[in-house]
């Protein structure tokens, strides 16, 4: 045994239990972010009462792809982009069963945006969580339907000419129940915003703000991530309940954090089982006036 | 109908509602697909008939959500199947190959349309053989089975939920558009003679359960989710506990225990009928409703006094190589029907390293090949090699 090794602290992480600890260590870099968006997902898990055999946790490809790995619950590392398409099946299966996912920004919104925007609009009930680190980390530091506009990454060497999406707006307006988003620097507001997702009947969404120092920060000369932490932090904005289209990413002191939505709609389950039960009036509720429709044609 | 999981009588119905039917009679209770023609009255029938058997039918946003959604079904403890044609069958390629390494079993039914790309939507192909064998990035061993009635529609597709319950896979029920429109009888039989196999379940605790540790068999009986197991499950190269590896000897064990799990079993897999064939001078080796002709071609031959035999090939893969190399010892040749300009024909070619003569009868799609070619290419074989 080294001495490196003898001098490793024995005592238990409060966690351990719901880590792979035999996993550990972990891929990710010194300074990434989702090291606190996984702790955070951990604390709100052992808050909620939810039992520990429902949970499972689906999560696509990429660096957050990879909290899959190291979660000891039921867990899925599927393809990139296809989480959620992964986590509807699962969910459609087993309705009892409370679905995560954990995805990276371009996992979940550039090849898997399909996916998102129907998962919301299904109200499929499932929490998803978006680490958003602006970027590609897993590839080495590529463009992400996230990264700001300007912002250089390794395909964008001069900038990048894209326009991001909004997360939470699109999330918003394709009809999450609930969305939030923070910085990982919002610990206590981030753990207690993921509590009250798993917790939320229906599609509910939160976005964490993330360094990502090794990738994105190095290539915009902020090579430290504490650097990256404040500039987000510093710049944030707490605005609950605004129109979610107001909930800017502006790193000019107006990124916009804060529990945008949190409203009940029925589930597509919920949906599924009153029509096929023959709950639901046939479309259109008001019927059809044929002679009228005659006459329009005839005129 | 709603509430009866298996109609049992005798039915006029397409190849596609044989195949839903099919599906239900095996206890598939979630569909997740797209529509696309000439599979889309396999989801139609789905949609209608598995709320009343307390199953799930979901119209996903594309192919892709499709095949991972029963991916996720089949983790979640419930059969779940998909149907597609062509473009879709594309599309799905990635997340078959995510089935295949996290060993998930479901069934996919391709009603092959004529190709490439958009091709001929309405009409029939054989194009996608080739594409059922390789079409998934890797290594690894694939089921497919192909039937050529609406009859073997239905009893096919419990023999693919079967299948892929006892091996832990996808499997592709690779069927054709005149199968899948044609209306025929179908006889759908008791519930209670209808033979199912399920997956094994682990009989250890989640303290010493090993995902992909496989049993005698070279088959890992397979947790559920919520079943308290705490298992992980991933497409990288993992181990038997499911762990991801990025070693050369983890890629080496796990894709020999994938291609092991079915070379291994092939008594239990392969099915083919020999029709004919014990005094055959031409054998025609065919598949799908590309063996009807054939059939048709064989019979009408033989009255005519020629030595000529049918190989019927239900399970198209794993290819049934010993008894085709046996076949090309004792024929003069073999001839190979089929609706794509040489597929099949070139496992034909390698087994039988020019013992016999090997003649392909194409056909570019769009049409079915007459038993008037087959005989005639028949002929054609019997005076080249005489």
């Amino acid at each position: 045994m080294s001495a490196q090794q003898a001098t490793l602290p024995q005592a238990e992480h409060p966690q351990d239990a719901l880590l792979r600890t035999e996993r550990i260590p972990h891929i990710w870099c010194a300074g990434c972010g989702i090291g606190i968006a996984f702790g955070s997902l951990m604390s709100a898990i052992t808050k909620s009462e939810i039992p520990r055999d429902d949970f499972a946790v689906v999560s696509g490809i990429g660096c957050t792809g990879r909290l899959a790995g190291y979660i000891h619950l039921d867990s899925f590392h599927t393809t990139h982009g296809r989480a959620i398409a992964f986590a509807t099946g699962l969910k459609l299966a087993r309705p009892q069963g409370k679905v995560i996912v954990a995805s990276g920004d371009g996992d979940l919104l550039a090849i898997g945006g399909n996916h998102f925007i129907h998962a919301a609009r299904r109200n499929m009930d499932m929490t998803v969580i978006c680490v958003n680190n602006f970027n590609y980390g897993m590839t080495g530091g590529q463009l992400a339907p996230s990264t700001p506009y300007g912002a250089k990454t390794t395909t964008t060497p001069q900038g990048s000419p894209d326009e991001p999406f909004n997360f939470c707006s699109l999330a918003a307006s394709c009809g999450a129940t609930y969305v939030a988003r923070w910085t990982a620097l919002h610990i206590r507001r981030l753990t207690t915003a993921i509590a009250e997702a798993l917790n939320k009947k229906g599609f509910s969404f939160v976005e964490v703000i993330a360094p990502c120092p090794t990738a994105f920060g190095r290539r915009n000369k902020i090579r430290r991530s504490l650097d990256l932490l404040k500039l987000y932090y510093d710049n944030s904005v707490v605005k609950n309940h605004i129109a979610p289209g107001e909930a800017t990413i502006d790193f000019d002191n107006n990124l916009v954090v804060g529990k945008f939505v949190d409203v009940e709609r029925p589930t597509f389950l919920d949906h599924y089982a009153a029509i096929n039960r023959g709950e639901v009036e046939a479309w259109p509720a008001t019927g059809v006036d044929a002679s009228a429709a005659g006459k329009r044609k005839a005129g | 109908m709603a509430g009866q999981a298996v109609l049992t009588g005798t039915h006029f119905i397409n190849g596609d509602e044989a195949c839903a039917e099919g599906a239900l009679a095996a206890g598939c209770r979630f569909f997740a697909g797209y529509p696309i023609t000439p599979a889309t009255e396999v989801a139609e029938r789905m949609s209608q008939r598995l709320p009343g058997v307390g199953g799930v039918f979901i119209q996903m946003e594309d192919e892709i959500a499709s095949m991972a959604a029963i991916l996720g079904g089949s983790w979640g403890g419930v059969k779940s199947m998909t149907s597609t044609s062509g473009p879709g069958f594309s599309l799905m390629m990635e997340n078959i190959g995510l089935g295949l390494c996290t060993e998930t079993p479901c069934v996919i039914c391709n009603v092959q349309r004529a190709g490439p790309s958009t091709g001929l939507p309405t009409l029939v192909g054989q194009g996608d053989m080739m594409q059922a064998r390789w079409g998934s990035h890797g290594v690894y061993e694939i089921i497919a089975i192909a039937p050529s009635s609406p009859q073997e529609m239905f009893d096919f597709t419990i023999k693919a939920f079967n299948l892929s319950e006892q091996f832990r896979l996808p499997v592709l029920i690779m069927a054709d558009e005149v199968v899948g429109h044609m209306n025929e009888r179908v006889v759908i039989p008791e519930a209670d003679q209808v033979q199912l196999v399920e997956r094994s379940k682990p009989s250890e605790g989640p303290d010493t359960y090993l995902p992909f540790q496989p049993g005698p068999d070279g088959v890992a009986p397979m947790a559920t989710s919520g079943e308290g197991y705490y298992m992980h499950i991933t497409g990288l190269t993992h181990d038997e506990k499911g762990y991801p590896v990025m070693e050369v000897w983890a890629q080496e064990e796990m894709t020999q225990r994938l291609v092991d799990k079915i070379q291994g079993n092939l008594d239990q897999i392969l099915d083919f009928e020999a029709i004919h064939l014990e005094d055959a001078e031409v054998a025609v080796m065919a598949y799908g409703i590309s063996a009807r002709s054939a059939r048709g071609a064989v019979l009408a031959l033989r009255q005519a006094g020629f030595k000529v035999g049918l190989l019927k090939l239900n399970v198209v893969w794993p290819f049934p190589e010993d008894y085709v190399r046996e076949l090309s010892r004792r024929v003069k040749a073999i001839v190979v029907p089929e609706i794509n300009l040489g597929q099949m024909v070139l496992e034909v070619e390698r087994l039988a390293q020019g013992r016999c003569q090997v003649k392909l009868v194409p056909h570019p799609g769009g049409g079915i090949i007459t038993p008037a070619r087959i005989m005639e290419a028949v002929k054609a074989s019997l005076e080249e090699t005489s």
